[in-house]
């Protein structure tokens, strides 16, 4: 039976990238960025939507809250995908509230379980989709086309660890202007190595530091610029290990901090979670096997995140432009609706 | 009563290679009571309570010194500078910038060639792409010792000088005591090695000797603040030599002078310092039994790429003390546990400035964000008196190789040299503001980083 087929094929697509999501748990960060995670996932919800056996516009929130659970189970750090379920479910509860013809507040009370435009809400609901996905593929695009109104020439910029943002950042900046770019290299799992080499070879006066210079060379650096794995609720960042560190000797300096994340960074949660903000990988990479008398008596950590506070953030830059971290919390209420926040 | 549990960050430098390190207390139950040692370590009196003298009692000691000085220069003639009357305060002084800072003028690279090609010492070229903000310093390869270009067996340099230029190139002798220790056991055995050539005079002759070893060793690597402060006192004993002795009694002289300058400089210093540091660790029990040792944890932040923290984190499992191991990127992770910092230092500048390994002023950035005290570590015979503001002007450049890593058998930065654009940066020291140190714990006492001029000052007047 093609339904049945269907199905298996979206269990088994769904399952897949369960799988990877799983796997990208170790420090050196996902095997796919958080664009094309983000990419993957609205993917799949789509899938489920269209494939998915729903009567209302309450059921299918269910469908999506529960496959939304299950993939966030699988990498609690990663936390694009999460925050996608919530832009599809901010979507349905749009999409069902236009088609009733009343605006979102009215409806707040009302319940979700009716069976009216039924078929105009999955076509309009899939519609929706689609346009998130074109926003997703053009956020970097996005954020590189500002990058001429923040860089001068001769500028010294300074960043941490690997992003694929602030790296198409910089190079669109430098096909029209001159800049030096200093890359603190992030032990232990040296992904500034890779973003310097990619700097330079777009032609980038780019010099690679060791963490511990951070501070030492600080004073001389125009601005600094890093992007983020997550920005939360309150406008911080949970960043790479480092970054900390970074803002504390920008701030001490009185150097602009600027974080380059596109919205589907923006996620509900809050840094007060102790035990759930960190992530640890093995300490192999920090004190190796071959160090083997002493290991067994030494406690050694490798946390792979730091918080970020955001007083020590001067700008945060966005597909949709730029923001100060004290407005993050009205662009969250833009994009997720707050009964939806726990999923 | 519960003894209060205490943490510390140990930074890889207070606990270098040298033989006696300064945060450990000895492992015998009782520390070694200063007392016993030798009166020139009693400390002089701390700044505080020295009562001000006036102008022209100042005055007259000064006048008194230029005499007593000119009377043994024209005993000695020695040329060197070092035996001008220490100049006061007010006095400019003319100093020379050292050749090492000045790399990016050709002038002084032109001198410099020509003062070696005198002393028949191999002139080491520079390494690799040079980020420009650091033109102005030297950047060598380990692969390439300078030791390669002497003929053997080298008739200008002794051979305990060579071996010891090739230690410090290599990274074999690290750490500033540990330099300067072993520095001062090879000039005694050059020492014990020299015969006054006829018609010469041990003093003057012995000083021309060192200079082309201590070029030889500047090649290898750039002097440290504490060597350079042995060598001056070495200079200084060997020129104040009187000349009616005779060469065998003026070598034991200078062989027990060195030893005296090691032991209370830098043994018995590590012993007083680590009996004030022992204070400021609260434990309720004086007595440090293994039992109590237990009771406070140590954490070793350690940097890429020299990871000399492995050794200290070594040896304090050795002594049973439970530790933890973290890079100093995961800094902001580990200081909320922490009760104070103890950091080393390389050198203490006249301006309050600490010169230390490369991360000790993020480190000392991060704990006074999160409101940790940090104490530092010295030995007075490291302070100096250069002045200095960043770790810009006057720093080392190491081998940029080292920066490269093999992970998962890839090597990103492989063919670095290739890329024109791309330059590796491998600094050694940075240099921490006084604001962000709380104390430095010295043989003399516990001071606040802003009083070393005065320490230095006192130093001077008592020589």
């Amino acid at each position: 039976m093609p339904g049945a087929d269907k199905e298996a094929d979206l269990t088994e697509r769904i399952e897949a990238f369960l799988a990877d999501l799983k796997r990208g748990g170790c420090g050196t960060g996902p095997i796919r960025g958080s664009g094309e995670t983000a990419r993957e996932t609205t993917a799949l919800l789509r899938k489920v939507t269209a494939q998915a056996r729903w009567s209302s516009a309450g059921d299918l929130m269910e469908i999506i809250r529960k496959e939304g659970r299950r993939m966030t189970a699988a990498q609690p750090s990663e936390t694009t995908v999460g925050n996608m379920v919530l832009r599809v479910l901010k979507i349905i509860r749009e999409e069902y509230a236009r088609s009733r013809g009343s605006s979102e507040e009215t409806d707040q009370q009302e319940s979700l379980h009716k069976l009216q435009h039924f078929v105009h809400l999955k076509a309009n609901v899939i519609e929706a989709i689609n346009e998130l996905l074109t926003e997703l593929d053009g956020t970097t695009d996005n954020i590189a086309m500002q990058a001429l109104e923040h860089i001068h020439s001769n500028e010294v910029i300074m960043t941490v660890g690997r992003s694929r943002t602030v790296e198409a950042f910089l190079k669109d900046a430098a096909r029209k202007r001159k800049f030096h770019v200093i890359v603190a290299e992030c032990a232990p799992f040296c992904q500034g190595h890779e973003m310097a080499t990619n700097l330079s070879k777009a032609s980038i006066e780019t010099t690679v530091i060791a963490d511990a210079a951070i501070f030492a060379v600080m004073s001389r650096v125009n601005k600094v610029i890093i992007g983020t794995q997550t920005v939360l609720a309150n406008g911080g960042l949970r960043a790479v290990n480092g970054t900390h560190t970074v803002a504390l000797a920008a701030r001490h300096h009185s150097t602009p901090l600027i974080v380059c994340a596109p919205m589907f960074k923006l996620s509900p949660q809050f840094p007060n979670e102790e035990d759930t903000f960190h992530k640890f990988v093995s300490p192999h990479e920090v004190l190796p096997f071959t160090e083997g008398e002493i290991l067994s008596k030494v406690n050694v950590h490798c946390p792979v995140f730091d918080y970020v506070p955001p007083e020590l953030i001067t700008l945060f830059i966005s597909n949709i432009g730029g923001n100060a971290p004290s407005y993050i919390y009205r662009l969250m209420s833009e994009l997720y609706h707050p009964e939806d926040h726990d999923l | 009563m519960n003894p209060i549990q205490h943490h510390f960050i140990g930074q890889c430098t207070c606990l270098s290679l040298s033989p006696a390190s300064t945060v450990l207390p000895a492992s015998a139950p009782v520390p070694v009571p200063v007392s016993g040692a030798p009166s020139h370590s009693s400390p002089a009196p701390s700044p505080a309570d020295k009562p001000a003298k006036s102008r022209a009692e100042q005055k007259a000691e000064r006048r008194a010194r230029q005499e007593a000085d000119r009377a043994s220069k024209q005993q000695s003639c020695s040329s060197s500078s070092k035996t001008k009357a220490p100049p006061s305060e007010l006095n400019p002084v003319v100093k020379r910038l050292p050749e090492h800072v000045q790399v990016d003028d050709p002038a002084v690279v032109k001198r410099l060639a020509k003062k070696l090609e005198r002393q028949q010492i191999p002139l080491r070229s520079d390494y690799g792409y040079k980020v420009s903000l650091f033109s102005h310093l030297h950047q060598y390869s380990r692969k390439a010792p300078l030791t390669q270009q002497l003929s053997i067996p080298s008739t200008v340099i002794h051979p305990s000088i060579v071996r010891l230029g090739l230690q410090y190139s290599q990274g074999i002798v690290v750490g500033s005591n540990a330099r300067s220790v072993a520095l001062l056991h090879a000039f005694k055995q050059v020492i014990r090695d020299y015969t006054t050539p006829p018609n010469e005079e041990l003093a003057r002759d012995l000083v021309n000797k060192l200079k082309p070893y201590i070029s030889f060793l500047n090649q290898c690597r750039p002097l440290s603040a504490s060597m350079g402060n042995a060598i001056k006192y070495i200079k200084k004993e060997i020129s104040n030599i009187p000349s009616h002795f005779k060469e065998e009694e003026a070598k034991t002289k200078l062989q027990t002078c060195i030893d005296r300058y090691i032991n209370e400089n830098v043994v018995l210093a590590a012993k007083a310092i680590s009996k004030y540091a022992i204070e400021k660790i609260n434990l309720t029990s004086v007595i440090l039994s293994d039992r109590t040792w237990k009771k406070f944890r140590v954490i070793v932040v350690d940097s890429r790429p020299r990871l000399e923290g492995r050794e200290a984190l070594r040896r304090l499992v050795q002594r049973g003390i439970s530790c933890t191991y973290v890079l100093i990127s995961a800094l902001s992770y580990i200081l909320p546990e922490v009760s104070k910092v103890f950091l080393g230092a390389h050198a203490l500048l006249a301006n309050g400035y600490v010169m230390s390994r490369v991360g000790t002023s993020q480190i000392a950035l991060v704990a006074r964000t999160f409101n940790v005290p940090v104490l530092v570590c010295c030995e007075t015979y490291k302070f100096c008196e250069r002045v200095q503001t960043d770790s810009f002007v006057s720093n080392e450049l190491d081998d940029p190789d080292d920066l490269m890593v093999t992970r998962k058998g890839k090597t990103q930065l492989e063919n670095w040299h290739d890329v024109s654009s791309l330059g590796l940066l491998n600094l050694v020291y940075d240099v921490t503001p006084p604001d962000f140190v709380d104390l430095v714990i010295t043989d003399l006492g516990m001071i606040p980083c802003t009083s070393v001029p005065v320490v230095l000052r006192v130093k001077n007047l008592e020589q």
